[in-house]
């Protein structure tokens, strides 16, 4: 009897299954049996134009997911398109991915004003603004914005966990600040003084400079002229490697605190001088790929090889083809995680509930945790050292 | 005007009007857009075109007028069509008094004064002292209207029609001006300033004032733009924009009303065609789209369509408010005159 | 004093970049009459040519010779191919031209390089002159061969029967057609010096801002308020003028208005200068005839 039960049962356990499965296959605009339609916005013209080798990058990621058999099954449609850095031009193309493109969801669009511009609009619309290309804190707001998300540790944060080191370590120092003259400059020096709290009067000079500034060299002079001892240095790679030159070369010799967005060892230390750069202390949550410390890391030699077939023609001592490589990740682990129920709620949900996620790139400790109340994958950062030829962690992962 | 021309600005006006109902709303906001910067261009047109001074901090204005809007909406409450004529005359004034010191400037120098302007507006707007204001480098984030009177528009659809009607009614106050003694006094400075001068034309108050009415159209064209985009942030009123707008005024065609048109139809759209040719660097292409396009058309857009129509010997238009500075149009001109 | 001292030394060097770009926009202007605002790119472009040819193994010297022929050719080509088409066009026609050329180059060259800054070896010893504290000597040396560039245009312009030529082609080109001057050629062979000298500028200034593509953007726009105060037609008044507007700046930036505010107020003061001397420092007053 029994050896009959047992294939009736199983051929009952399908009958009730099957509907069950069919049912569980749901799709909103973007999604399909076959496809994925993500849609991004990069800069990849006008003054910005640096960073629109993020884009790039993803689209080369999506391009290998999809020659290794696509997610679940279905290939990922990356569709990308420019607004050179100009919110008006943001908004159009925001619009038109997802009122004329109809993707399932935008991933990282970058940049804090662009994101700024269409903040509202994708919120209305309830499609997912995943992931976004910048570190401003104000993408955490799931109550007002529960269809916006961030990614890297925001600025604040960063600038926070420096004002803390140096209160803990010199208590007595004066410090002095240079910083870019936009969002991104303003949101460090913002969360670096919230630090400091009511210490803010260690500050002795903060100098700011433009974009469009050739050198800063004469803020670099009022800096060291303010007879400070520490330095926090805001700035972009390019400006980050003059400024880390300037100083050495003039002989001053702060403790200096260098900005996470340009302590790349291969595209701003190198050109300063690596010589120059010992003692620098930064925070990092990525492995650096340029970094010789990272040399044999399976996830530094994976990216190497991603590179290599499906980028060849991108820099490999740029970090920002790094940074892209992690994210394309994550948001593949989500809509992995997604399954069949491909709606931007469930886009939304399952980004949402990454608990522990272990990203290969991120450096050992650091992993990605989000909830229903908390948007920010990554907050916990590592204060790192550079001895002249690597970075070196020390201390504990901070932040959360 | 002729009956050909009122006829044909008929039949565009039928178009323009039915548009929103034949396209979906995305592209309502592009034409919306497109506008938006018919005015603006319009506005340098009449400055760069008519009156002879080259302006390449138009982006400027644009940024005052759009912040105007944006301020007063959001720390005052005003209603969105109030803030245009406030927009209006608060870049009026400014323009005036822009144009008064610069009154001495030619050429390449008053060129530089105006690029001074269009470089300076960033800093400006992220200045510490007025972040109260500005909102800083965060910018300011406004509401787009809903169509009033229950009308059954959505408010792309309303703010289209909104647009359309301000522009439709300062095309038609330029192009009354234009065509009127003012413009013609404005194209005497432009061309001969000296003997304009012997012929009783105040050099100095026609050029400080058309530098004046020029920022009034852009502001005013800024204050739309910031309601339709539904955001205003300092670093997108940069150099780029007011070389965008030389750049649309130019080969949409000097001193030409139409030309705003076809210019802000280039600057809207061209860009997006070049994404699409080149992700790789799509700046190129766009660059090679400019050259192109002067090549082909030396004399704007406006100006090679004029050509064609006399090449196929129509008669020219009458109406001074045409007077794009061909020899083949000098020559029309005494012909119809 | 010593910081007042710092920023005006820091000032003249930063100047001494703005004036040899100054010189090659003064340069094309003497011989087009046209301002090129594609100057920068160009001569950006030429310090890549340069980069990829020290990268290959070439010499300094070598590359750099190399790549001021190399300059001059590719100006000549860009004046013959792109510009004489639109040699009759209306001058806005031309500045969109040059706007064009100026987003080819920047977009080409950020294609082909990417974005990541290089290091641009400099020609002169690392140890600052006399162990002075102010200026490099790298800075000094670019200063030095700015001045040098700008006495050799100088006697070219004055002392030359080719310089001559050129004045008179750029000034006059129908008379200058008459007396059987080939007019064509002499703008070629303007745009031909000025990418030169710009190629000159443009190695110059990467070893002290670092190469990358967006090097000249900034750069640009001083160099066109120096060559504008000091007077367009003026070499000698361009390089005062990058001199001028690079103290200009620090000091404004690091005494007077801070820095947030220092190129909208440089920029009012050059313009307030051009109010009162509507030609620059040393331009010629043009009187034109009625």
């Amino acid at each position: 009897m029994k050896h009959v039960l047992a294939p009736i049962a199983a051929l009952l356990a399908l009958c009730l299954a099957s509907p069950l499965a069919l049912a569980q296959k749901k799709y909103d605009p973007g999604a399909s049996d076959k496809e994925i339609k993500i849609g991004n916005i990069n800069p990849y013209s006008g003054p910005a134009s640096a960073y629109g080798t993020i884009g790039k990058s993803i689209s080369a990621y999506f391009k290998k997911v999809n020659a290794e058999g696509g997610i679940n099954g279905r290939m990922v449609n990356f569709i990308s398109y420019d607004d050179g850095y100009s919110p008006p031009k943001t908004v159009e193309m925001a619009r038109k991915l997802v009122e004329q493109d109809e993707v399932l969801l935008l991933f990282q669009p970058l940049g804090t004003p662009p994101n700024s511009a269409i903040h509202k609009y994708m919120n209305s619309k309830k499609v997912p603004q995943l992931f976004v290309a910048t570190g401003a804190t104000k993408w955490n707001d799931p109550k007002n914005f529960p269809w916006t998300m961030g990614w890297q540790p925001n600025y604040q944060t960063e600038g926070a966990i420096y004002a803390q080191h140096i209160i803990k370590t010199k208590p007595n120092a004066k410090i002095a600040i240079l910083y870019q003259n936009d969002d991104y400059g303003k949101d460090y020096l913002e969360g670096f003084k919230r630090g400091l709290g009511k210490r803010t009067n260690m500050i002795v000079k903060e100098v700011s400079y433009e974009v469009t500034d050739p050198t800063v060299d004469s803020q670099m002079v009022q800096l060291q002229a303010s007879g400070a001892d520490v330095f926090f240095n805001i700035t972009t790679p390019k400006f980050a490697a003059q400024a880390i030159r300037r100083a050495f070369d003039s002989g001053w010799k702060p403790v200096h605190y260098l900005n996470s967005v340009s302590a790349s060892v291969g595209s701003v230390l190198k050109p300063a001088g690596f010589d120059k750069s010992v003692g620098l202390i930064s925070t990092q949550y990525l492995k650096d790929p340029t970094d010789v410390a990272w040399a044999s890391d399976p996830a530094v030699l994976e990216w190497i090889a991603f590179m290599a077939k499906y980028f060849p023609e991108g820099d490999k001592t740029d970090a920002s083809n790094f940074y892209g490589w992690a994210v394309a990740k994550t948001l593949e682990q989500v809509l992995k995680q997604a399954g069949n129920t491909l709606t931007r709620e469930n886009v939304m949900k399952q980004a949402a509930s990454l608990k522990d996620f272990v990203l290969a790139a991120a450096l050992p400790g650091i992993k990605i945790n989000t909830s229903p109340t908390d948007f920010a994958p990554f907050e916990s950062v590592q204060l790192i050292s550079f001895d002249g030829k690597q970075w070196n962690r020390f201390g504990e992962v901070m932040g959360k | 005007m002729s009956r050909r021309n009122l006829i044909l600005i008929g039949v565009l006006l039928l178009v323009a009007c039915a548009l929103p109902f034949l396209v979906s709303n995305y592209r309502t906001f592009q034409f919306t857009l497109v506008l938006v910067y018919a005015i603006a261009l319009l506005g340098l047109n009449i400055l760069t075109g008519y009156n002879g001074q080259i302006s390449l901090g138009h982006g400027a204005f644009y940024a005052i007028g759009a912040y105007t809007a944006a301020i007063l909406m959001d720390k005052f409450g005003f209603p969105y069509w109030a803030t245009l004529p406030v927009a209006g005359v608060v870049c009026l004034v400014v323009g005036f008094l822009f144009g008064l010191p610069a009154l001495r400037l030619e050429g390449l120098y008053l060129a530089l004064a105006t690029f001074a302007l269009g470089v300076s507006m960033p800093q400006l707007l992220k200045y510490h002292h007025l972040e109260k204001w500005t909102g800083g480098v965060q910018g300011i984030v406004i509401t787009k209207p809903d169509a009033p009177f229950d009308l059954p528009l959505n408010p792309d659809q309303w703010l289209y029609y909104f647009t359309l009607t301000v522009m439709i009614l300062m095309f038609f106050f330029a192009w009354n001006l234009l065509r009127g003694r003012i413009g013609r006094a404005l194209i005497a400075i432009r061309d001969q300033h000296v003997a304009a001068e012997a012929m009783g034309v105040n050099n100095s108050i026609y050029k400080s004032l058309t530098f004046g009415v020029s920022a009034l159209y852009t502001g005013v064209a800024g204050a739309l733009g910031a309601i339709a985009v539904q955001f205003v942030a300092p670093d997108s009123f940069n150099i780029f924009l007011s070389i965008t707008f030389l750049v649309g005024v130019v080969i949409g065609g000097l001193a030409s009303i139409p030309g705003a048109i076809y210019g802000a139809i280039f600057i809207q759209f061209i860009p997006n065609i070049a994404d699409e040719l080149s992700k790789a660097a799509p700046w190129a292409i766009f660059g090679i789209f400019l050259i192109g396009f002067v090549y082909a058309m030396p004399f704007g857009i406006n100006g090679a369509i004029r050509m064609l129509l006399a090449r196929f010997g129509r008669k020219a238009q009458n109406s001074g408010a045409d007077s794009t500075v061909t020899e083949s149009s000098i020559k029309t001109k005494e012909a119809s005159s | 004093m010593d910081a007042f001292l710092q920023q005006v030394f820091a000032g003249l060097a930063t100047g001494g970049i703005y004036a040899s770009v100054a010189l090659a926009l003064v340069m094309i202007y003497q011989a087009t009459h046209h301002l090129n605002f594609a100057q920068g790119e160009m001569a950006m472009f030429s310090t890549y040519l340069a980069w990829s040819m020290i990268n290959a193994g070439f010499g300094y010297w070598t590359a750099f010779l190399l790549t001021v022929i190399l300059s001059f050719v590719l100006g000549v080509i860009i004046e013959r191919v792109i510009i004489r088409p639109v040699e009759n066009a209306p001058v806005l026609s031309v500045v969109v031209v040059f706007i064009g050329l100026l987003v080819i180059l920047n977009s080409i060259t950020g294609w082909i390089f990417s974005y990541t800054i290089k290091t641009f070896p400099s020609p002169f010893p690392t140890a600052p002159l006399l162990g002075n504290k102010f200026v490099s000597s790298h800075q000094i040396g670019a200063i030095g061969i700015t001045l040098v560039v700008l006495l050799l245009l100088f006697a070219f312009f004055r002392f030359t029967p080719l310089g001559l030529a050129m004045r008179a082609a750029a000034q006059n080109p129908v008379s200058a057609k008459l007396v059987g001057i080939r007019v064509g050629w002499m703008l070629a062979l303007g745009w031909g010096l000025a990418a030169a000298i710009g190629s000159v500028a443009g190695m110059m200034v990467a070893p002290i801002v670092f190469l990358d593509p967006n090097m000249m953007g900034g750069i640009l726009l001083y160099a066109f308020a120096a060559a504008l105060v000091g007077g367009v037609d003026s070499p000698g008044g361009a390089v005062f003028g990058g001199f001028l507007v690079g103290v200009l700046e620090n000091v404004l930036g690091a005494f007077v208005i801070g820095n947030e505010l220092k190129l909208a107020v440089a920029l009012v003061l050059i313009i307030g200068v051009l109010v009162v001397k509507p030609s620059g420092f040393f331009g010629k007053v043009h009187v034109s005839r009625v």
